[in-house]
């Protein structure tokens, strides 16, 4: 095989790929019942994807991509409230809106070590998250309420059971992680990923380092607000809890547990990661932190590229 | 006017206190310790248990709190935490946020979810007051006494650091690990006293910030982004750097909180951002160290 064919090979849709999101996209359909969740997890599968983006394949550390869901949330919220309640034009709205904020934020993460990056990323979602609290505007600590969604299209009401609200997430997480994966397949992607690798080569080889961390920084901000425009409208609020640092922690954990650096990551992380917190609060529901955190530090200390490779497990290093 | 700058002032001296530790360890270690604000809760917890079941007096309490945690710290480093100073950023900050949700999670089991109230003796209630008008000075005794015991230490750790064998073995393994080791220094020792101080001076710092920043079982997350913020701006070459950017972040909180108190905290955040993006590495970067 050649080289071209090889790079080639890894764009290329393999067979489970479509069987997967027909799958996925039959769901709603198949367990009715659960499409709330299944909402919840197509959310959350497009925001770690949008991590996965800056995280796992350029290598920035971020503990505050929560501001940019925020954003989304809150745009999309106002948006529908104030000027007009139809989700795809609120949707469009609010990703452009936190792709520009996140061009701006993209300046705060260019210099320093990993633990200035992590306190910027901390400092702007927190100050987001001050700055929806005072506001007058955003509701305060009470949340954004009042937010009536036009029907999708046109023709489709948003249900009380969510089984349009599935759909409707899903689809626009369709849409994403085929721009995703085209992107991260591109030479764009390579580009990104040898930025990751080694800063210093990339800059000698010619990469322009600091124009493609902006760039896929503001992409992924993107993506982002449209997982928080998503979750805004399926739920018809917008509160603080979506600038939580809890947040941005928890995603870091779910795409950790997908696998970072592989977009599917994000997908099955938010699966396991969904289903698993639902089961846990169901059985704990004040003390599952315990439990997550227990997972935390033993996936850690076993090493997260084993724990996905069960057959690591035994009989030492490999 | 004087009474914010003095009230800062504790404020800082505190944060420096818990965050100090933080700094060594992240200079000398190289390792992002999430779970800092942890060992500090659990010195708060020591305080308010001994106090209100078994009527130890406040002063006891402070050492004792001290040597819990102190004892904790070097039990973890040696069990848990060794294992991670190799493994990348990403997995140390996994790491530490899951010990956080541990702690903060089983507190909450034992203790129950409540804010815990620390009953200072009599001695240390009250207030005086110097001067008038606009220059007035309104000092809480409390306040006097964690100013006078944080500058203790301060002075204490700086003399430790500068003056003593350990100090400057410490200095070398923060410079270069790996020459201070071949030198025949036992880095690992050093480590482990390290971390084990630095946890006790958090414990220490809980137990004395109980009355002050308030104890409950999420004080490690609410408080977290704080020491991050000392360690962050202040450098991790020295203890100056933390000391000064505990002094500012202490100042500016409380001058914030009291002047604008819409948006207190959004000051502080603004700050870091803004220093952060001036000097990466922060206010107080030492050349010729690693």
């Amino acid at each position: 095989m050649n080289a071209q064919e090889s790079l080639h090979d890894s764009r290329r849709w393999k067979l489970w790929e479509p069987v997967f999101w027909l799958l996925a996209l039959a769901t709603p359909f198949v367990l009715g019942s659960h499409a709330l969740i299944i909402n919840e997890i197509a959310i959350v599968a497009l925001f770690a994807v949008s991590l996965d983006l800056i995280l796992g394949y350029t290598g920035i550390v971020s503990l505050g991509h929560a501001a940019f869901f925020g954003m989304g949330a809150y745009t999309a919220a106002l948006f529908a409230k104030h000027v007009m309640p139809d989700p795809l034009v609120g949707l469009g709205v609010a990703i452009v809106l936190s792709t520009l904020f996140g061009a701006v934020c993209s300046l705060t993460i260019m210099r320093g070590t990993d633990l200035t990056r992590l306190m910027v990323t901390i400092g702007v979602g927190l100050i987001m998250m001050e700055l929806a609290n005072k506001l007058d505007f955003t509701g305060g600590a009470d949340g954004l309420q009042g937010v009536i969604m036009g029907p999708l299209l046109g023709r489709f009401e948003f249900d009380l059971q969510g089984q349009t609200a599935a759909w409707y997430s899903l689809c626009v997480l369709l849409v994403f992680f085929i721009l995703a994966k085209r992107l991260v397949n591109s030479s764009f992607g390579a580009t990104l990923m040898a930025v990751r690798d080694n800063r210093l080569r990339a800059m000698a080889i010619g990469i322009p380092v600091t124009a493609r961390l902006a760039v896929i920084y503001t992409i992924a901000a993107g993506v982002a607000g449209a997982a928080g425009a998503l979750l805004a409208q399926t739920t018809s609020f917008a509160s603080i809890d979506v600038f939580e640092f809890h947040r941005s922690a928890d995603l870091k954990l779910l795409l950790v547990i997908g696998g970072i650096g592989w977009l599917y990551g994000g997908v099955t992380g938010a699966i396991v990661f969904k289903v698993m917190q639902d089961w846990l609060s169901s059985i704990t529901p004040q003390y599952w932190t315990f439990w997550i955190g227990l997972f935390l530090v033993v996936l850690v200390m076993v090493g997260r590229e084993r724990l996905i490779r069960p057959w690591t497990w035994f009989g030492g290093k490999k | 006017m004087l009474t914010i700058l003095f009230d800062g002032i504790a404020y800082g001296m505190l944060l420096f206190i818990l965050a100090v530790g933080l700094a060594v360890t992240m200079g000398l270690m190289n390792f992002i310790n999430l779970a800092h604000g942890a060992f500090a809760m659990g010195g708060g917890y020591i305080t308010v248990v001994l106090m209100q079941r078994y009527d130890v007096p406040f002063l006891v309490c402070l050492p004792l709190a001290f040597l819990g945690m102190a004892l904790l710290g070097a039990v973890l480093e040696r069990t848990l935490y060794r294992p991670m100073y190799k493994k990348s950023h990403l997995d140390q900050v996994l790491f530490s946020i899951g010990l956080t949700f541990m702690a903060v999670a089983a507190m909450d089991y034992f203790m129950g979810s409540s804010q815990q109230i620390v009953q200072l003796p009599e001695w240390l209630k009250g207030r005086t007051e110097l001067g008038d008008g606009s220059l007035m000075l309104g000092m809480g005794h409390y306040r006097l006494f964690i100013i006078a015991v944080c500058a203790a230490l301060t002075i204490a750790l700086q003399y430790i650091l500068t003056r003593t064998r350990f100090g400057s073995r410490l200095r070398a393994s923060v410079d270069d690990q790996r020459v201070a080791a071949g030198l025949g220094i036992n880095v690992n020792v050093v480590f482990l006293a390290t971390f084990a101080v630095g946890s006790g001076l958090a414990g220490l710092g809980g137990a004395l910030g109980a009355e002050v920043m308030g104890l409950d079982p999420s004080f490690p997350l609410k408080n977290m982004v704080y020491f991050l913020i000392v360690v962050a701006v202040g450098g991790t070459s020295s203890i100056t750097g933390p000391l000064l950017a505990a002094l500012l972040l202490g100042i500016a909180d409380v001058a914030g909180k009291y002047f604008i108190p819409n948006f207190g905290a959004f000051i502080v955040y603004f700050l870091m951002i803004v220093i952060l993006i001036w000097r990466p590495q922060g206010l107080f970067v030492r050349k010729g160290g690693k």
